[in-house]
């Protein structure tokens, strides 16, 4: 297949692709997050290019904002690295288009807050995403009331917009969540922010079984997980699993850009041999 | 001709601004507050309470006075002064604080949180948990800490917590960010009262209607003074809660000019300033959309001002309306001339202002002497300045042993 003449909508595809393709491994998805930026441009796009040969088998890439009230301090300081070290949403999305001249299989979903993409314009953004190879948004501070802003124009892209499922997400929101959710339904496992507690698992599974009775689309589960063993106990009734924080002080902890390369991929090999001991195989 | 009372809609939009822009784990708390807060509005019990507590706790109604070495010293308009700073605790804050705590104790919350710049919303949350006997923890960006020092241990004599913010640029912009953390964190039991007429609907609606009792006040006691409406109306904006709150019910009376003073800190050309309107552009943050500091990459940028109450680097979004529909007129004050204004206030009325309302003043000193004496010109002298002390110290030199 030529790739300069890939449609936008067969991009979008990348994610259902890989999602019909681990339902047949009978494992769920390990996915991964980062900030994009974090600690540098250089360092931060050889991780994103060394993810899926780690083991990530979705690829969330954080677009830094100034006021990120959804995330915690391992986030926020990752995305003012970020800042600090000149990123932007050009930069970022010039990351996503490196990586994709190289790895085009591995879905790639962006996830941020709304105000750097509404200074961007939203058209240009989703005109320039498309063609960098995106193939999902994760907007937090977009709830399916403002749906007009991004949700339904990106999907004219042939971009999904992932949903964010919570605790407090009743049976009377649900369906207003689910109607235009698209690529996979991301659960928030608990009440808060990211780089959490821990969720108990019971409550998890609960959460989980609820959406699928609504849902067909994949259910990630996120916020709060770190390790192999969480990860593994998760996937056994989650489609997928995702880590951030955890990955995320691995960059910050590191005291060189090789350490910082090599604290991510080591752990996200740890976390995709936990998800394969999940399935029945 | 637009019906101002019927803003904003059903989506919580004053036009394009506003908005619920907020993570899903807040939508089905901010839904119910809407009902809620729709409810007690109808309620004749909520309302009673509300005006008992504003009378005999808050000590309403203010007064509105004449401020008459003011208006010799200008030698123009006739300068009225809506004495906001008389309230229990110092300032407008408390108009909203009794309406949301009211609120939260209906709603069967535990546990209140609170942002605060100045102080001044914290301690007059921190008084209203008291009142109420509910915990209470406040937010505050550590740079306003040390600027704000007495309302600190107001807040801890109040029996408030207060947490200090490292994140960002330590203002009120942080604050805001980490008690919408605690917040997603912990809803079931938490009621967030916000302190100005912004975040998500129905903040800056509910918090505008709370406050709009400054208006209301207003407007019969210029109509027993004067027999007739002010002419011009003048008040500071930081996120522009006592502005809103003088300014709502006179917005369908056309011939009522009115002013919003932004905080034009250092000068606007410096980019030293927290005049959202003048310096910036329309952006999302803390749940709507309105008037931001924001850099080419709409990353939000410090706001300055010498004002800590003032130093947001947005503004509510209904004056974001209320700008582009040019109902109201925003200008800008910088530090130096609130400075100045601030003094003359001391020296001319025996009344020390807030250096928040020591901005409307600034603008006051500018207008007022070009217009004839006829001209009646309300200001909102929103609070007090004894918070400002060492503030206004340091900045005329002063050194405190």
């Amino acid at each position: 297949m030529n790739a300069a003449k890939e449609s936008p909508m067969n991009d979008a595809t990348r994610l259902d692709e890989r999602f019909t393709a681990l339902e047949a491994e009978k494992r769920p998805a390990l996915v991964t997050y980062v900030t994009a930026g974090d600690p540098d441009f250089e360092t931060s796009l050889e991780i994103l290019k060394g993810l899926p040969a780690a083991g990530a088998d979705v690829i969330e890439l954080g677009m830094p904002f100034s006021d990120p009230m959804a995330d915690g301090p391992t986030i926020q300081k990752a995305a003012l690295r970020a800042l600090q070290g000149g990123q932007d949403m050009t930069r970022t999305l010039e990351m996503v288009h490196a990586f994709r001249r190289q790895e085009s299989q591995t879905p790639l979903v962006l996830m941020g807050y709304y105000n750097p993409i509404h200074h961007y314009g939203v058209a240009r953004f989703l005109k320039d995403a498309a063609h960098a190879g995106v193939d999902g948004l994760i907007v937090v501070d977009l709830p399916p009331e403002h749906d007009d802003e991004l949700c339904l124009p990106a999907r004219e892209h042939g971009i999904a917009f992932i949903r964010l499922a919570t605790p407090t997400t009743d049976s009377k929101r649900l369906p207003l969540v689910l109607e235009k959710a698209s690529g996979f339904l991301y659960c928030v496992s608990v009440n808060g922010i990211t780089g959490g507690s821990a969720p108990a698992l019971q409550d998890v599974e609960r959460m989980v079984g609820q959406l699928r009775e609504h849902s067909h689309l994949p259910i990630a589960v996120g916020f709060g997980i770190r390790t192999a063993a969480q990860a593994a106990a998760i996937g056994r009734f989650s489609d997928a699993v995702v880590v951030g924080s955890a990955l995320v002080e691995g960059i910050e902890s590191a005291e060189t850009r090789r350490g910082a390369v090599e604290a991510v991929h080591g752990l996200v090999r740890e976390l995709a041999a936990g998800v394969r001991r999940t399935g029945n195989a | 001709m637009t019906d101002y009372s019927m803003q904003p809609d059903a989506d919580g939009l004053f036009g394009r601004f506003g908005g619920r822009f907020v993570p899903e784990t807040l939508m089905p708390l901010i839904t119910d507050l809407q009902a809620e807060y729709d409810a007690a509005r109808k309620d004749t019990e909520f309302q009673r309470q509300l005006a008992y507590f504003q009378r005999d706790y808050v000590g309403r109604p203010s007064p509105l006075y004449y401020a008459e070495r003011l208006t010799e010293h200008f030698g123009g308009a006739k300068i009225y002064l809506k004495r906001e700073e008389l309230n229990h605790t110092g300032a407008h804050k408390i108009n909203n604080c009794i309406g949301q705590i009211l609120l939260a104790k209906r709603m069967g919350k535990t546990r209140i949180i609170a942002e605060t710049g100045a102080g001044m919303h914290g301690v007059a949350t921190a008084t209203v948990a008291a009142r109420f006997g509910m915990p209470c923890v406040v937010y505050m960006g550590s740079a306003d800490i040390e600027r704000q020092q007495p309302n600190v241990f107001r807040m801890k004599l109040l029996g408030a917590e207060v947490i200090p913010v490292t994140t960002g640029t330590g203002t009120l912009k942080d604050a805001m960010n980490e008690a919408l953390r605690d917040w997603v964190t912990h809803i079931d039991e938490t009621f967030y009262i916000i302190g100005t007429v912004a975040g998500p609907h129905p903040y800056p609606a509910m918090v505008r209607d709370f406050q709009a009792v400054i208006g209301r006040e207003t407007r019969a006691q210029i109509l027993e003074k004067e027999g007739r409406l002010p002419d011009s109306l003048v008040a500071c904006i930081g996120g522009g809660s006592n502005a809103m709150g003088l300014f709502h019910p006179f917005l369908a009376d056309e011939a009522v000019r009115m002013v919003g003073v932004e905080a034009g800190g250092k000068g606007l050309e410096t980019g030293l300033h927290a005049a959202s309107l003048s310096g910036g552009v329309p952006g999302v943050l803390h749940g709507n959309r309105t008037y931001l500091l924001q850099d080419e990459d709409g990353q939000i940028t410090d706001a300055h001002s010498i004002s800590a109450g003032l130093d947001y680097p947005g503004i509510g979004p209904e004056h974001a309306w209320l700008h582009e529909r040019g109902r109201v007129e925003y200008v800008s004050i910088t530090d130096d001339e609130a400075l100045e204004a601030f003094q003359c206030c001391c020296l001319q009325e025996g009344i020390i202002p807030a250096l928040e309302s020591a901005h409307a003043l600034a603008e006051v000193a500018k207008r007022a002497p070009t217009l004839p004496s006829d001209h009646l010109m309300v200001v909102n002298l929103s609070g007090r300045g004894d918070k400002d002390m060492m503030s206004v110290a340091q900045h005329l030199g002063e050194n405190f042993q």
